[in-house]
């Protein structure tokens, strides 16, 4: 890319030729403070006219995020102007706003409240008309409310993304304008996924998950036997609350931190991914070798469940019948494990924490629960483990590093661990499909052409002359183009992998908030790397562990041999397996 | 909620391809389905959604932002009443008002036997024969509140005899 010359402040850069003013004054070392703006415009683009800065020539301020520089421009964030001009642009978004930023579980994280500290602008500075307030806290996954939102479109471009078709988009006009899926629906009656995504965008608590901490509290209160596994991908990220660098591992502290918030066992989901593969692999197998229904797609995201009920329900028959890890691991707790350590399992109480929102919607699945008791009873995102931590005052960062539990049941592989990451459920899986056909280990173990960020990603393995065809999408917009394939009869996969979230679970809708401003000591680019660097922090556990497929995992062996029989069983089918039902995408 | 028919889905279909080369074709296949059906209920946009690729968020979104589109079906008969500053100043809003009281409806709205639509419109250009009153396109100039029953009367007497 050309370069071009610019002066900030009087003081001369050389910049790349075709960013914004704003990109380029950050990458001399400049934060212009900025609200609606999102990384490379996925927002509704300078609408919140908080970035405004004067340029020699130019008619009134322009608003920085749109404008691109050009050679000799010259630019001043300090002018008495400009400062003003953002102070009031804070006020006026401020004036219809619900401000009541106590309650509010985003305000450490909040866009909106940062803009206004910096800027030095008050409340209360400008009295007229508020838009109607809709709060919509009916799933169980994500509450929206408009009170609280500055209209910025990061959500809707981020849906857009994600899902495909964005569920959620503007609507009405002036004072009137909201944003919200279409006729201003409850988020149950539209096409919404609950992945998440749009909270993870979203600058203010305008979107946010459902909490369950309450839940918790009230389990423990009742004296319930309260259990806790976490996801792979959640030791990737929680660190990042507690200011540690993204992409630190934190396992060990984790389950320190968990022991001290009372949980009787704290468990690793990643057993149950083991487990999962063991059923989904041989599900697989089974298929190919009866004439069964393929390409087979993965079950493990709720996300992406949803979609495929609500958008593709004709291909049904394709998805995998396992239940998610976290449901396995419900299952063999409040059945095997609860009668081999003698609790009721209607006193068992499991809580997963996870990086997902749509999880919380999954785990009240009527197909998910047995005798009215269900496999899982409270799902924690990631962020909210890390505000019961800070809540309960334990130092995170001085934590000692603990194990998990993993006295009957537990142990994992390095294979569980990579579910965590896009492509990671195919690798573990494509790990054991190759030693049930050959009764050999691949001897590469790493699976390379499924590992990083491309949309769709593909490739053929060759297993003892039979040729496995595999595919792997993350995200809604990129898993459309398969399943577009396989309803025109054109897809001559065996295996596809899907997950709701691009990026995979690493990036989920549960995740910690990765807002540059709230992160100084990371590079400038850590929204385009910092999946990357969740995804080492996984890779690497994988690396450490001595076993790493899911079929070495003892403990999983031993739960075939004493309580599930085999692989597919009719005991493993009853606990371990779920069906899906087509939905409309608007729901009455 | 009712079912559209196939022929209806196939014209909607049609409509859309008939703008399959426009870079943004929504607002043209809007207009044309207001139009022919006299507003766009969320099912229309269901198909439109999945022939154009447009989220129906979009859509919806659209057609909510500019009055000219509907989301109910609009009377037969549809009052547009100016409320542009120059008929406002010579009593407009008595005028609406006038109308919602006796067709017990407020602007936007539209009764129940489908004869009538009050929409209140921002200046329609007719400022010196305010205040504008315009029915299926003919014009009434300088409307007196007093005027209204009989207005409404002259349509409902042709409505009747239909």
């Amino acid at each position: 890319m050309a370069k071009i010359n610019i002066k900030i402040e009087g003081i001369p850069y050389e910049v790349e030729e075709g960013l914004t003013v704003l990109e380029a004054a950050r990458a001399c070392g400049y934060q212009i403070p900025s609200l609606c703006a999102f990384n490379h415009g996925e927002c509704s683009r300078g609408s919140c006219r908080v970035c405004l800065v004067e340029v020699k020539g130019a008619r009134g301020l322009v608003a920085s995020c749109v404008y691109p520089v050009n050679e000799g421009m010259e630019i001043t964030i300090s002018s008495p102007a400009a400062t003003a001009a953002r102070r009031a642009s804070v006020e006026l978004l401020l004036s219809n706003h619900s401000m009541k930023c106590q309650q509010c579980d985003k305000n450490e994280y909040c866009e909106l409240l940062y803009a206004a500290r910096v800027t030095g602008a008050r409340e209360d500075m400008f009295q007229g008309s508020k838009t109607p307030t809709t709060i919509d806290e009916i799933t169980p996954s994500i509450v929206r409310d408009t009170s609280k939102c500055i209209l910025c479109g990061r959500c809707i471009e981020r849906c857009g993304n994600a899902h495909g078709k964005s569920v959620l988009g503007f609507e009405k006009r002036g004072f009137n304008t909201i944003v919200a899926p279409a006729e201003n629906r409850t988020l149950d009656k539209s096409p919404c996924i609950l992945c998440g995504q749009c909270v993870t965008v979203c600058p203010t608590g305008a979107l946010m998950e459902k909490s369950e901490i309450g839940k918790v509290d009230e389990a423990m209160k009742a004296g319930k036997y309260v259990v806790v596994q976490t996801a792979p991908a959640v030791r990737a990220a929680l660190g990042e609350e507690f200011g540690m660098k993204i992409g630190t591992p934190v396992t060990g502290k984790m389950v320190a931190a968990l022991r001290r918030l009372g949980f009787k066992k704290v468990f690793d989901t990643n057993y149950s991914a083991d487990l999962t593969i063991m059923e989904e692999a041989t599900e697989l197998l089974g298929r190919i070798k009866n004439g069964g229904v393929l390409p087979m797609i993965t079950s493990c995201s709720p996300g992406w469940i949803n979609f495929a009920e609500i958008h593709y329900g004709d291909l049904l028959p394709h998805l995998s019948t396992c239940k998610s890890p976290h449901e396995m691991f419900g299952a063999i707790l409040k059945t095997f494990y609860a009668e081999k350590i003698g609790v009721d399992p209607k006193d068992m109480f499991v809580v997963s924490v996870m990086p997902c929102t749509a999880k919380k919607f999954e785990k009240e699945r009527e197909q998910l629960q047995r005798d009215g008791i269900k496999d899982v009873d409270a799902v924690l995102t990631t962020r909210e483990l890390g505000r019961l931590i800070k809540r309960s005052g334990i130092e995170f960062t001085k934590l000692p590093d603990e194990e998990f539990d993993n006295d009957i049941v537990g142990d994992y592989t390095g294979a569980g661990v990579i579910f965590g990451v896009t492509g990671g459920v195919m690798e573990a899986a494509l790990r054991t499909a190759y030693h049930a056909l050959t009764g050999k280990e691949h001897e590469m173990i790493k699976f390379e052409a499924v590992r990083g960020f491309d949309g769709i990603k593909s490739a053929e393995i060759d297993i003892n002359g039979m040729k496995v065809k595999v595919a792997v999408a993350h995200g809604m917009k990129n898993a459309s183009v398969l399943l577009d394939d396989i309803r025109a009869g054109k897809s001559d996969y065996h295996f596809i992998e899907i997950m709701g979230c691009p990026g995979g679970c690493i990036a989920g809708g549960g995740q910690p908030y990765v807002k540059p401003q709230f992160l100084p000591n990371e590079d400038i680019d850590i929204l385009d790397t910092y999946k990357q660097k969740r995804a080492n922090a996984l890779y690497s556990e994988d690396e450490r562990q001595t076993l790493r497929q899911s079929h070495n995992n003892p403990q999983i062996k031993a739960l075939y041999d004493q309580f599930l029989g085999e692989p597919n069983s009719h005991l493993a089918h009853e606990l371990l397996h779920t069906s899906y039902k087509p939905r409309k995408a608007f729901r009455d | 909620m009712f079912h559209l028919s196939e022929a209806a889905v196939a014209q909607i279909n049609g409509i859309c391809d008939r703008y399959a080369d426009e870079p943004t074709p929504l607002i043209m296949i809007l207009e044309d389905i207001q139009k022919e059906y006299g507003y766009i209920p969320l099912e229309v946009q269901e198909i439109v959604s999945e022939r154009t690729g447009i989220s129906v968020a979009e859509i919806y979104g659209v057609v909510t932002f500019y009055s000219f589109f509907s989301l109910k079906p609009k009377g037969k008969y549809v009052i547009g009443c100016c409320l542009g500053t120059a008929c406002y100043v010579k009593g407009a809003q008595r005028v609406i008002d006038k109308f919602s009281e006796l067709l017990g409806i407020k602007p936007g709205g539209t009764t129940d036997d489908g004869m009538f639509t009050i929409d209140a419109l921002r200046c329609i250009g007719a400022c010196s024969i305010a205040p504008a009153v315009t029915i299926n396109g003919k014009v009434y100039p300088k409307v007196d509140v007093k005027e209204v029953p009989g207005i409404i009367a002259e349509y409902r007497n042709a409505g009747g005899a239909e």
